[in-house]
């Protein structure tokens, strides 16, 4: 007879390998990672190119987001119709990314289209022309997106949480504003253009299917025939002053929820405890049997969800905790937030949950590199941070390692509730005080 | 190509197993054949608020969940219309632990009060964080019932109101359970590193002796032709106006599918697509617009949605739409249009073959339509699709005595703090 009480006994998880990639230079210096897949039919093309500092202090903080949307706007020989066309046409992607550190462009495709599709992005990458017109029209249509953004609580609650975690003088912590999108030109772009978009800037990354052949037309095109003169001035680092901490309150009278976020900057992943501080993180708000998650939606069904993250940028780290809950338990559950978060400072977790979350993140490993384009994905995130896989290695072994004391040390060292940003739009009791008192 | 190997128990479960060596993990994915449209009207949001409560503990194991994350799994599931689909991923070396798991809460739920009260409070803060505290958020509580006034498609999956979910009890979730968890209406498809053999005999282990239950006798009522032009005004404190349309067309197994599902592709997917390129880019009267059909399984909608550039009326917007459906049913699309929007479909098949969860999911989901194969052969009927069947379909379907047109315009900023 079955016995259905017993769980089926537990084997070890397999180990984790990650594929190292073929690095190259092309003749102009550009370095190229290579990761190959033979029994794909796809293949994916990143040029990734580090996002430059014009001005540090007074940069518009659309200016990059806005760079990379109108990189396929059009070319001295092509219109931005004629461009969506032809990658349309092929059955391909063609996908401008941006974030605070890296703009790219990804092209996917299917192997035997993407020779007719390279020589369209090496016009992309040389000869963007930028058109009045386009930019019009990204301007006139992202403004109205922005109209609708910042009626969303958990966006304007990520904005001010953004402002004040990082000083609104540098690119983490300025934010769009209305009047931003007027401000930004097109000799602006240009130039910003001429600066990032080289090779001296760029690293190129493959992972697919990569035949002899490619290599050869991505060598010819992106390397003889894309000679690098200019030289990249790099500007100063930024520096990144968090406010005090304290409790940031937007008043949305009609408001049924709630957005709250808090947290701080943090160490990134080049710091000697970044897994053991991801390892905190997991169990307070990781995932979906964290204590947040257990304590704030299983117990007491306050929100849908709750979760908390460690970030890296290439300057910095960051930890944030997010919610959207019931206006009228949003005291509550700051309260149930600090309580969390000092029970993990005083009391020793159960050697069963710390086994759990370990087992966890190693099986959310495993599952993470799932296809030869997560293995590439791997790669770049230690990339920005100019470190190699063997991070992974480290990664692995310092979870493995975890005691409950670990644990309790590493959130005294981290986690202080107190120092925290606090940001809540919606409705809050500021007669309860949590705390702190209201700073704006 | 997605293979596969299939066999059924004696409860009538259905299994299909796909190997898939260049992985570490294995998926199992479980489909309840029961969605939105099996909710009585009184108590809509049912089937929703069910798929919660399935991780609520089950008769021998309290914590769903925990004992997944101790082998290392992650799992989750979502409710639609016409299904609900539960989903665990797990390093194959435990795939049993996802077997024990999954027999267990299609064994029984434990049905406990505690689960049931903290759900009703989380899905009602779902509800409001998707659906009411979100610009635009409620859109779709006033189109469904626009576009549809028989067929329980006209509520959404979440539910017509927040009291239908506040309202339901324990007796309604057992017969619920009854009449829609057991093995005759699931479909179980297990893949990645897993080996066919042993998959077989794990799931006759752990399913084998469940029993079968009644088969679920699905009778829903069809909606009526619709013969003449809805429209509803909608007001509400957003900064722009939008604008929804939505068309009937052919259910997900009728003819002129395939030829619907390209007509949306000819005019939105993509930034060469039609809508896009004439109506925001040339003739800026939009700042975003969007069309897609719903892949339902009973009546289909075609739907059109956008937001007007500035100093555009919800009127001029809706005019220049018709404009480019017209012109659809009155010239046949090129030869090279039809084929670029083949192509990405193509090319998009070739992508949803990289991840053993959406190869599970989309088998499970064939294999309820009549053929998990379909999963293979579905290409080559967009490929078979003739630009005389487009137009034929765009003739169909755009009519305006076959659309519901919502306005939802943007409540002056006075007004806002009234009620």
């Amino acid at each position: 007879m079955l016995d259905r009480t017993k769980a089926p006994e537990f084997r070890e998880i397999g180990h984790i390998s990650l594929k190292e990639p073929v690095k190259k230079q092309f003749a102009n210096g550009l370095p190229v990672y290579v990761f190959h897949s033979p029994e794909q039919e796809l293949v994916r093309i990143e040029w990734i190119f580090e996002n430059k500092y014009l001005d540090v202090q007074n940069e518009n903080p659309l200016l990059n987001s806005a760079l990379s949307a109108l990189l396929k706007e059009g070319t001295m020989s092509m219109s931005s119709a004629e461009i969506a066309d032809k990658v349309d046409f092929y059955g391909a992607f063609l996908v401008p990314e941006y974030s605070f550190d890296v703009t790219s462009l990804s092209l996917y495709t299917l192997n035997r289209h993407s020779q007719v599709l390279l020589p369209l992005v090496k016009d992309i990458l040389t000869e963007a022309s930028i058109p009045q017109e386009e930019l019009d029209t990204y301007l006139r249509n992202n403004k109205q997106k922005f109209q609708v953004s910042i009626q969303k609580n958990d966006y304007l609650a990520r904005r001010k949480f953004y402002n004040l975690v990082f000083g609104e003088s540098n690119r983490y912590g300025r934010t769009p504003k209305l009047d931003d999108y007027d401000a930004i030109n097109r000799d602006q772009l240009i130039a910003l253009y001429q600066k990032e978009i080289v090779p001296s800037n760029c690293t190129l990354v493959v992972s697919g299917n990569v035949s002899d052949n490619l290599m050869k037309e991505l060598e010819q095109i992106f390397g003889f025939e894309w000679p690098d003169d200019t030289a990249v001035t790099t500007a100063n680092n930024p520096v990144f002053i968090q406010d005090a901490g304290g409790i940031a309150y937007e008043e949305k009278e009609n408001a049924l929820q709630s957005a709250i976020r808090l947290g701080n900057q943090t160490i990134s992943r080049t710091h000697p405890d970044y897994p053991a501080l991801q390892f905190v993180n997991t169990l307070l708000g990781g995932f979906f049997g964290s204590r947040l998650m257990r304590n704030i939606r299983e117990e007491k069904g306050y929100t849908y969800s709750i979760g908390s993250a460690v970030a890296t940028l290439k300057h910095t780290g960051f930890l944030t905790i997010a919610t959207e809950v019931g206006v009228d338990v949003t005291n509550a559950t700051l309260t149930e937030i600090e309580k969390e978060i000092n029970l993990l400072k005083t009391t020793l977790a159960m050697d069963e949950e710390v086994e759990l979350v370990k087992t966890y993140m190693e099986g959310s490993m495993l599952g993470s590199l799932e296809s030869i384009f997560s293995h590439a994905d791997k790669f770049k995130n230690v990339l920005l941070n100019d470190m190699s896989l063997t991070y992974y290695s480290y990664y692995m072994e310092q979870v493995k390692n975890m005691t409950p004391e670990k644990v309790r040390d590493i959130a005294n060292k981290y986690l202080d509730f107190n120092q925290m940003i606090k940001v809540v739009v919606g409705k809050f009791n500021q007669l309860e005080p949590i705390h702190q008192a209201v700073v704006n | 190509m997605v293979s596969y190997q299939k066999f059924t128990l004696e409860n009538g479960l259905r299994v299909l197993v796909h190997e898939d060596h260049n992985t570490a993990m294995a998926c199992v994915n479980i489909l309840y054949d029961v969605g939105a449209r099996d909710e009585s009207p009184e108590q809509t949001g049912f089937a929703h608020l069910f798929e919660h409560l399935m991780f609520g503990g089950s008769v021998n194991i309290p914590s769903f969940d925990t004992e997944l994350q101790k082998v290392g799994g992650e799992n989750n599931a979502f409710t639609s219309n016409d299904i609900t689909n539960y989903y665990i991923t797990l390093p194959s070396s435990n795939l049993e632990t996802a077997l024990w798991l999954e027999s267990d809460r299609m064994l029984s739920l434990a049905f406990s009060p505690q689960s049931l009260e903290v759900q009703r409070n989380v899905v009602s803060e779902e509800f409001k964080q998707r659906y009411l505290n979100q610009p635009y958020g409620d859109a779709w509580l006033k189109l469904r019932p626009l576009a549809y006034k028989v067929h329980p498609y006209r509520w959404a999956t979440i539910g017509k109101e927040l009291k239908h979910i506040e309202d339901a009890t324990m007796e309604d979730v057992k017969a619920f359970f009854k009449l829609h968890y057991n093995p005759q209406s699931a479909i179980m498809v297990v893949s990645g590193d897993v080996h066919y053999e042993e998959v077989k005999s794990l799931v006759q282990k752990w399913f084998g002796d469940i029993d079968p239950g009644q088969k679920y006798n699905r009778q829903l009522p069809q909606e009526p032709i619709q013969k003449e032009l809805r429209r509803e005004t909608a007001f509400a404190p957003v900064p722009l106006d939008a604008l929804y349309m939505a068309f009937h067309g052919p259910a997900r197994l009728e003819d002129g599918y395939f030829a619907m599902d390209l007509l949306s592709d000819i005019l939105s997917r993509g930034s060469s697509s039609r809508l896009y390129r004439r109506l925001v880019k040339e003739e800026r009267l939009f700042s975003e617009l969007n069309a897609y059909v719903m892949g339902s399984i009973d009546n289909n909608l075609f739907v059109i949605e956008g937001k007007p550039s500035e100093g555009i009326s919800l009127e001029e917007a809706e005019r220049a739409v018709w404009g480019e459906l017209d012109l659809l049913k009155k010239e046949l699309v090129s030869n090279t249009e039809l084929e670029k929007v083949k192509n990405k479909i193509e090319s998009t098949n070739v992508f949803a073959e990289l991840s053993i969860l959406d190869k599970a999911m989309n088998l499970a989901f064939h294999e309820l339509l009549g053929d998990a194969d379909g999963i293979n052969t579905e290409v080559s009927k967009y490929l078979a699709v003739t630009a005389q069947e487009v137009q034929v379909q765009a003739q169909a379907i755009f009519n305006p005595e076959n659309a519901s047109v919502l306005m939802y315009k943007a409540q002056e900023e006075e007004i806002r703090h009234v009620g």
